[in-house]
């Protein structure tokens, strides 16, 4: 590559530069350490590729490559703490010379060196009365957006478990809200009955009171029967379903771990019950099981489990909601994501359902594709 | 503001309500006479500290209270017990360590107690209850309920740094607290007059901002009289009260005490001043009851306490299974 | 929803919320309003280090200005639970202990054994416990295995502004006799705590840092201090589990052994006197039921057999700090070649 380089085919360089940087997953995330990389300098990855495990101090996760085209140059090293922004990797065509790559290089440690990358203003969630309870939500991209995607967590999660999801969806001129539940996250610690009634009523709640005629409501486990349940109390005002491991669709569930985590009051009862809602348990930090046991100790979220699980679970341990029968006669378009190692929910028979590699958490195991099924509506 | 009280009464004491007080008194003299006795025999394991001569000062002063109120009493405790409502079945086994006693046989004779009935415990340490008095007033004062507490203690106690306190707290406060100082001239084996540096232990009363009453402790109306109206004004918001009553006890410090260090007071106590005798007399002599009543009453005791005392020494003791239990409520 | 306050300002907020909730709750202690009787403000101090300000006003009746007079006044909190009152009393420093210690370990503790089981003394006494302050040896002692030996009193001790509250509330709710100690160092350290009632269970300890080369008991500021040396050996690529048992009595045993089972390594670190503490207690437990797993001898890191001095230069000698933690670390690391 001795040759000079003109000044145009310097900008179509700069353009064909693509950085790979720190993702934001989740609120609170500030800096991601890197764990190991799956490819290296010379390698060509394509979009969606797995390429880098990133830990952050809630979650451990896999990067899914944005970009694609030969790696270059791998910037962070595995045990480097960077701030969300920070470029990990360049990929650019094998024509762009070392130099521009170098340059893009320096330019990347410049910036978090010089402490730029500190966010300044960050959303922040908010808080709704809908029939009397207080509902906590986010809500991230254009707030004019016609259509937003709902996203609805499930038993005993709440509304950061999208962190692989909001964002990409939002970066896409797309707004995308998630929610806490009754009983879950910041919401309002009383669910009342507990029903699927009462937690349906709560979402539609929810659209009324921001003002949302409409929304693509995505639902996971329980959250999944929940915005079932909504569309069938309120067909119109749902424009698609995205299933992911709904509840109720097989009366076989893994009763032993919801009562279990119903139940569980210290750190060694339930960081072997979380493990089983991944196919790699290697996701459960330290972090992940505090926050839970943080959640758990809340006064009213006993009560609230308990409440919940009484609609999930019938006396002899059987899923007690038959979502089908929810959706039959309701005329709204529906994808089922369900994860292929799920030991929580097990995959249905004779449904039609996209099969990803994931336990119970496609959402949070398998973004990739969860996104797919979410943008396929949209 | 040392000095007998005037006396208006706070209770009329009706024959009913007299043979209640005799009652009290000769189960508590025959119940501590017995374990005199049984004790002497080696059955009765630990310590054991007797009230004998001393009870018109626990009938006197519990003749007023009910449910509502708190006792606090000393190691010298089975007459307040008997005197509050405890058991005697449950007093005697508890004292003989076993299952059935009232604290299943884990706390024994220096700390028989029964909260249902407010006595919250004989106490092994001199000056233990006052405090716990404090607590218990305090606690009737916020819930409004109008119940008092009353601190039992000696004349040792009241040389204690936590009698004192509690006195101080009790007026600040202005808590529903008596104190009531029963000074039977001994603190173990060292007599009052030599370690109470005031006169009277009732001066104290005005070092702490409280009426202070002396009361003859033989005499089981001078008691009720005093008492009655300390626990009234107590009940109304008046404040605490500091009743020291004087007398003797016939038995020793604890159970083995020779008494050396006393002369012939003991004998001419039960000879001339014993509240019973004094009980009956006056109230046979003014006609308020007879004689064979009150040998009702004399019989009657006399089987309850060889009932408790069979009861006593069939009953199991406790085993392994009870050493680990009730330490907490939950752990 | 959390946000970031300090560990004085976690405990006022337990007491205000579990205040609010139970009428029965009383607080006193000395100037735990401060200005009782006196023309000034009512409650001018809330507390020598302000712990308890603003309580007075918000619940009037409710917070009682004692004389000094702990065995009246901490025996009278102790009374008063037995009466139906769910009361919190502050003994101002653990060190003051001698002048009450009666009422608590003769009295409140032994009640429920004594009585057969039909005693229930629901008291919280708090108390400031450690060195820092250079407020030398009668009010920097961390006595806490005292009580810690007695059965019959539970006793916690938080590292961190969440743990404060959550203890706190479940220190109240307790039904037995709770001695809650503060680290007077701690109070101005902030934590992510949520605004909601909380309540951690005794006996649960947190594993504040996980690790596979060696395991770190800590309580109270120790916790900090190991953290800080956690980090540093870290560098030399040992990783350190830290473990805060949060409660001394409950302890957590079965997570100091679980922990030591995988790591191998005990240190601990206790910055009390070394005679019958915490750490002596810590490590003859351990010695005793996970002797198979242990790979060096158990290291204890503590203050010396001393009085707390007051010279800065001195106390700073006498508080364990994280060079001597990763000392202890290093020698159990290295043991055997």
């Amino acid at each position: 590559m001795a040759a000079e380089r003109s000044s145009a085919e310097r900008t179509d360089d700069a353009a064909r530069i693509q950085r790979v940087t720190m993702p934001k997953w989740g609120l609170s995330m500030k800096t991601g350490k890197i764990v190991e990389w799956f490819v290296a300098e010379g390698d060509t990855i394509a979009k969606g590729d797995d390429i880098v495990d990133i830990e952050t101090d809630k979650i451990a996760g896999t990067l899914e490559s944005p970009a694609e085209g030969p790696v270059r140059r791998i910037v962070a090293e595995p045990g480097a703490d960077l701030p969300v922004g920070a470029v990990l990797a360049v990929v650019a065509p094998e024509d762009v010379p070392d130099a521009e790559v170098d340059a893009v290089v320096e330019e990347a440690k410049a910036a978090v060196a010089s402490g730029a990358l500190e966010e300044a203003d960050e959303p922040q969630p908010q808080l709704v009365e809908v029939g009397g309870r207080t509902i906590s939500y986010l809500s991230l991209g254009p707030v004019d957006a016609d259509v937003p995607v709902v996203l609805v967590h499930g038993y005993g999660g709440d509304k950061n478990s999208w962190l692989f999801v909001q964002q990409p969806l939002a970066e896409q001129e797309q707004r995308a809200i998630a929610l806490d539940l009754p009983g879950h996250g910041a919401s309002g610690k009383d669910v009342g009955d507990g029903s699927l009634a009462t937690l349906a009523e709560c979402v539609t709640g929810v659209l009324d009171a921001l003002g949302i005629d409409r929304a693509h409501l995505v639902g996971h486990s329980l959250g999944g029967a929940v915005v079932a349940a909504a569309a069938r109390a309120a067909p119109g005002k749902v424009a698609s379903l995205t299933l992911i491991a709904p509840a109720g669709y097989t009366p076989e569930a893994d009763a032993e771990y919801l009562r279990g985590f119903a139940s569980a009051g210290s750190r060694r009862e339930l960081k072997p019950l979380v493990g089983r809602l991944f196919a790699d348990e290697a996701l459960v930090t330290r972090q992940l099981v505090d926050d839970l046991l943080r959640y758990k100790r809340l006064d009213g979220v006993d009560k609230a489990l308990s409440a919940v699980l009484g609609t999930l679970l019938d006396d002899g341990d059987r899923q007690a909601i038959d979502t089908p029968a929810l959706l039959e006669g309701v005329d709204v378009p529906v994808t089922v994501v369900w994860g292929a190692s799920d030991r929580i929910l097990p995959v249905p028979d004779g449904v039609e359902l996209h099969r990803v590699e994931a336990g119970h958490m496609p959402h949070m195991e398998a973004p990739g594709e969860v996104l797919d099924a979410v943008r396929s509506h949209l | 503001m040392t000095g007998t009280l005037p006396t208006p009464t706070s209770q009329e004491l009706t024959p009913d309500r007299l043979l209640d007080a005799y009652r009290v008194m000769r189960t508590i003299r025959d119940f501590e006479e017995r374990v005199h006795e049984e004790f002497a025999g080696g059955d009765i394991p630990g310590f054991v500290h007797l009230y004998a001569g001393e009870e018109a000062s626990a009938a006197g002063v519990c003749a007023h209270l009910d449910d509502r109120d708190a006792i606090a009493s000393t190691h010298r405790g089975h007459g307040h017990c008997i005197a509050k409502g405890v058991d005697i079945t449950g007093m005697m086994a508890e004292i003989y360590g076993k299952t059935t006693g009232s604290c299943r046989g884990k706390g024994g004779s220096m700390h028989i107690a029964d909260l249902s009935k407010g006595m919250l415990g004989a106490n092994g340490i001199v000056g233990g209850g006052p405090p716990l008095i404090c607590g218990r007033a305090l606690a009737s004062k916020h819930k409004a309920d109008g119940g008092v507490a009353v601190a039992f203690f000696g004349d040792g106690a009241s040389n204690q740094g936590t009698t004192l306190e509690s006195l101080n707290l009790a007026t600040i406060w202005n808590l529903p607290a008596i104190f009531v100082a029963e000074n039977n001239g001994y603190a173990e084996a060292t007599s009052s007059s030599w370690s109470v540096a005031s006169d009277d232990i009732a001066d104290r009363a005005a070092a702490f901002g409280m009426p202070g009453v002396i009361v003859d402790g033989f005499d089981f109306f001078a008691v009720h009289e005093a008492a009655g109206e300390a626990i009234a004004r107590a009940r109304e918001g008046g404040g605490p009260t500091l009743i020291e009553v004087k007398f003797t006890r016939y038995f020793g410090h604890f159970e083995g005490d020779q008494q050396l260090y006393r002369g012939a007071e003991v004998a001419d106590a039960r000879e001339r001043l014993d509240c019973l005798k004094r009980f009956r007399a006056r109230v046979t002599d003014a006609g308020q009851l007879t004689d064979a009543q009150l040998d009702q009453i004399d019989s009657e005791v006399a089987s309850s306490v060889d009932a408790a005392v069979e009861a006593a020494k069939a009953a199991p003791k406790p085993g392994a299974d009870d050493l680990l239990t009730d330490v907490y409520v939950s752990y | 929803m959390a946000r970031t306050i300090t560990y004085r300002e976690a405990i006022n907020e337990a007491l205000a919320q579990e205040m609010e909730r139970d009428e029965r709750v009383i607080v006193m202690g000395e100037d735990n309003a401060g200005g009782e009787g006196s023309p000034g403000e009512a409650d001018a101090w809330g507390g020598v280090l302000g712990v308890t300000k603003g309580l007075y006003g918000r619940f009037p009746g409710r917070v009682l200005d004692t004389p000094i007079s702990e065995s009246a006044f901490i025996g009278a909190a102790i009374g008063a639970a037995t009466g139906g009152m769910r009361p919190v009393a502050e003994l101002m420093f653990i060190d003051f202990m001698g002048v009450c210690f009666d009422q608590i370990f003769n009295q409140a503790a032994k009640f429920r054994y004594m009585f057969g089981g039909k005693a229930v003394t629901p008291v919280v006494i708090r108390t400031m416990w450690g060195a820092g302050l250079r407020a030398a040896a009668q009010h920097s002692q961390s006595l806490l295995s005292v009580f810690t030996h007695v059965p019959g009193l539970k006793v916690a001790a938080p590292s961190n502004a969440y743990d404060a509250k959550g203890l706190m509330i479940q220190a109240i709710r307790d039904d037995d006799p709770v001695i809650f100690a503060e680290h007077k160092m701690l109070y101005d350290t902030s934590a992510d705590v949520p605004e909601e009632s909380y309540a951690i269970p005794f006996g649960e300890a947190n594993v504040v840092r996980e690790g596979g080369d060696v395991t770190i008991v800590a309580i109270g500021r120790m916790v900090h201090t190991a953290l800080e040396a956690a980090e540093e050996l870290a560098g030399s690529g040992v990783q350190a589990e830290i473990v805060d048992p949060r409660t001394t009595s409950p302890l957590d045993v079965d997570t100091i052994l679980e922990s030591v089972e995988a790591t191998g390594r005990l240190v601990v670190v206790d910055e009390a006197n070394p005679r019958c503490s915490l750490a002596t207690d810590v490590a003859a437990t351990v010695a005793q039921d996970a002797f198979g797993s242990l790979r060096a001898p158990i290291q204890l890191v503590t203050g010396p057999h001393t009085p707390v001095p007051f010279a800065d230069a001195l106390e700073d000698l006498y508080i364990p700090d994280a060079g001597r933690i990763a000392g202890a670390v290093k020698k159990v690391v290295d043991y055997g070649g």
